[in-house]
């Protein structure tokens, strides 16, 4: 059966197919678009390129990729230029890819575009966080190329409109790395803190020159854009020509047509503000001067409608001389004035013997009736007396009879005295308060006793009573 | 007047300037404060002016040292 077919080891005949693949192929370059894209830790990207109809394998080795050309991603349709070969231990063959590029304008296009809606959908493009750009900066940094007109435009135009000091952060603005140290110099910028030997600009200028679609690829790139949202100082961008937009104009916070006018931006012309500053300056002057003569006028009109107080013065002195002088007449006048008023009316009043004369008259009458009453009376009284004349013999009758019979009471008198009883010897015995003491039972022994005889009294003390018996002692 | 005008930019000097200015080319303001008015105005122009004086053309290119510390060189 072996025939005359060779016999290989399985290493010889993956060796003959090596070689039958890169002898036949050599340099080749395939379109295709990006699927399966891995970059693994040892630094080899591995991908498969596919279209419509097949699939093949790819690798870039770690040392080709700074010179790819572009960052390879899924669905990025691309031109692969490397080698066909094969990996004899798992039968596979593979592409081996040194260099890639965009599978034309429409394949890049579509690329950025995806890269516009996904930015815009996280609103890096948002108007509210576009920041004012200063007036008039102190520091301008600008990210762009160190040679070629850009930065000589710039440079022109800010020394011609406001010479400010410029920081240039060269970097390399196509091509390989490109997209890196621009973003690089932006956040390198923003990082400084102007502490250091370095200012911190007030405001960024990104600016790159004309060329094609694929020269402005860095200022499409995604860590371009982010570094410029992150970015806290005012940036303008101003990458290509008046036509050509980038990613880059969407995100910055002001889009220059050319760099020259990205100058125009950062800076104002001086010779306007001068100008300016000089027209203010006058107006400021005048302004002050009208105001300050408006005053005047003023202060001018408004002192003119003051009284003269001199005159005033005297006005009001020449008044106080004139009340003086009426009033020192005033009152001598007065006085005089009130007498010749009191001599009128004592004049008037009526004569104190014309208001007392009735009453007199009147009391004379009644005086006289008075008198010649009381004389009336008189006579009448005496003639009453004269009428009742009075006889002493009846009171001389009745005298006697009454003597008569005063003697004969005075003998019955007489008769009836205790002096006739004590003369026929009998004693009348009284107490020492003169009572007199009758019976033997109110003399009680000791007391004294008072003995009244005809011819006169005695004291004596009873020594003893007895009811029945009298003693007494003397 | 207390205010330190050396922290003031360009714009915000220019502002406050226009301000004053139409305070007093309005004439409404009293006799005192215009003059102070005037005087703030006076500074603020000084300032303004020092501040357009002071055109400095410098151009330097950044420098990233290999510890990343920044120096500059100049480009002229």
């Amino acid at each position: 059966m072996a025939g005359n077919v060779p016999e290989y080891s399985v290493s010889e005949i993956s060796g003959a197919i090596r070689r039958t693949l890169e002898g036949n192929f050599g340099r080749v370059r395939v379109r295709g678009e990006i699927t399966e894209f891995k970059r693994y830790p040892s630094g080899h990207l591995y991908f498969s390129l596919k279209d419509e109809g097949g699939k093949i394998a790819g690798v870039v080795w770690r040392g080709s990729v700074s010179r790819l050309g572009l960052a390879p991603e899924n669905g990025l349709e691309i031109i692969a230029t490397g080698k066909v070969s094969s990996y004899g231990e798992r039968s596979s063959y593979q592409l081996i890819v040194e260099r890639m590029e965009y599978a034309g304008e429409g394949a890049l296009l579509a690329r950025i575009e995806r890269l516009r809606l996904k930015l815009a959908a996280e609103g890096l493009f948002d108007a509210a966080r576009k920041r004012a750009l200063p007036f008039l900066p102190d520091v301008i940094g600008i990210v762009t190329s160190a040679q070629g007109a850009v930065l000589h435009d710039i440079r022109t135009t800010v020394a011609r409109r406001f010479p400010r000091r410029l920081l240039v952060w060269p970097v390399a603005v196509q091509g390989e790395g490109a997209a890196g140290q621009v973003a690089a110099a932006i956040a390198g910028f923003d990082a400084i803190d102007g502490r250091g030997a370095v200012p911190r600009p007030d405001v960024l200028i990104v600016a790159r020159g004309g060329g094609s679609l694929e020269d402005l690829m860095a200022f499409n790139d995604e860590a371009v854009l982010r570094a410029v949202d992150a970015c806290r100082i005012p940036l303008i961008s101003a990458v290509g020509h008046e036509t050509d937009t980038t990613l880059i104009d969407f995100v910055s916070d002001r889009r220059a047509p050319t760099p020259t006018a990205a100058a125009e931006m950062a800076v104002p012309a001086r010779a306007e503000l001068v100008a300016d500053l000089a027209h203010r300056a006058a107006r400021l002057t005048s302004g002050l001067a009208r105001l300050t003569q408006t005053a005047r006028l003023r202060l001018d009109r408004t002192a003119a409608r003051m009284p003269d107080l001199p005159s005033l013065l005297a006005t009001a002195r020449m008044r106080v001389d004139d009340r003086g002088e009426r009033l020192d007449r005033a009152l001598p006048g007065l006085i005089e004035r009130r007498r010749a008023a009191l001599l009128a009316t004592g004049r008037m009043m009526p004569s104190p013997l014309l208001l007392t004369g009735p009453g007199r008259a009147r009391l004379d009458l009644v005086a006289s009736h008075l008198l010649s009453g009381l004389r009336q009376a008189l006579r009448d009284r005496r003639a009453r007396t004269d009428r009742a004349r009075l006889s002493p013999a009846p009171l001389a009758a009745m005298v006697r009879e009454r003597r008569a019979h005063l003697n004969g009471l005075a003998g019955r008198l007489e008769s009836l005295s205790p002096m006739a009883v004590l003369e026929r010897g009998y004693v009348l015995v009284r107490d020492p308060s003169g009572v007199a003491v009758t019976r033997a039972a109110d003399v009680r022994p000791g007391s004294r006793l008072e003995l009244t005889f005809a011819d006169g009294v005695t004291e004596v003390r009873a020594v003893r009573a007895d009811s029945s018996q009298g003693q007494l002692d003397l | 007047m207390t205010e330190d005008l050396s922290q003031l930019s360009f714009e915000d000097a220019l502002a406050q300037l226009e301000d004053i200015v139409r305070k007093l080319e309005g004439g409404q303001l009293r006799l005192q404060d215009a003059i102070a008015s005037y005087e703030r105005g006076a500074a603020l122009r000084r300032h303004c002016e020092s501040k357009l004086n002071e055109a400095d053309a410098r151009v330097q290119a950044i420098i990233q040292r290999a510890d990343g510390a920044l120096e500059t060189k100049s480009m002229d």
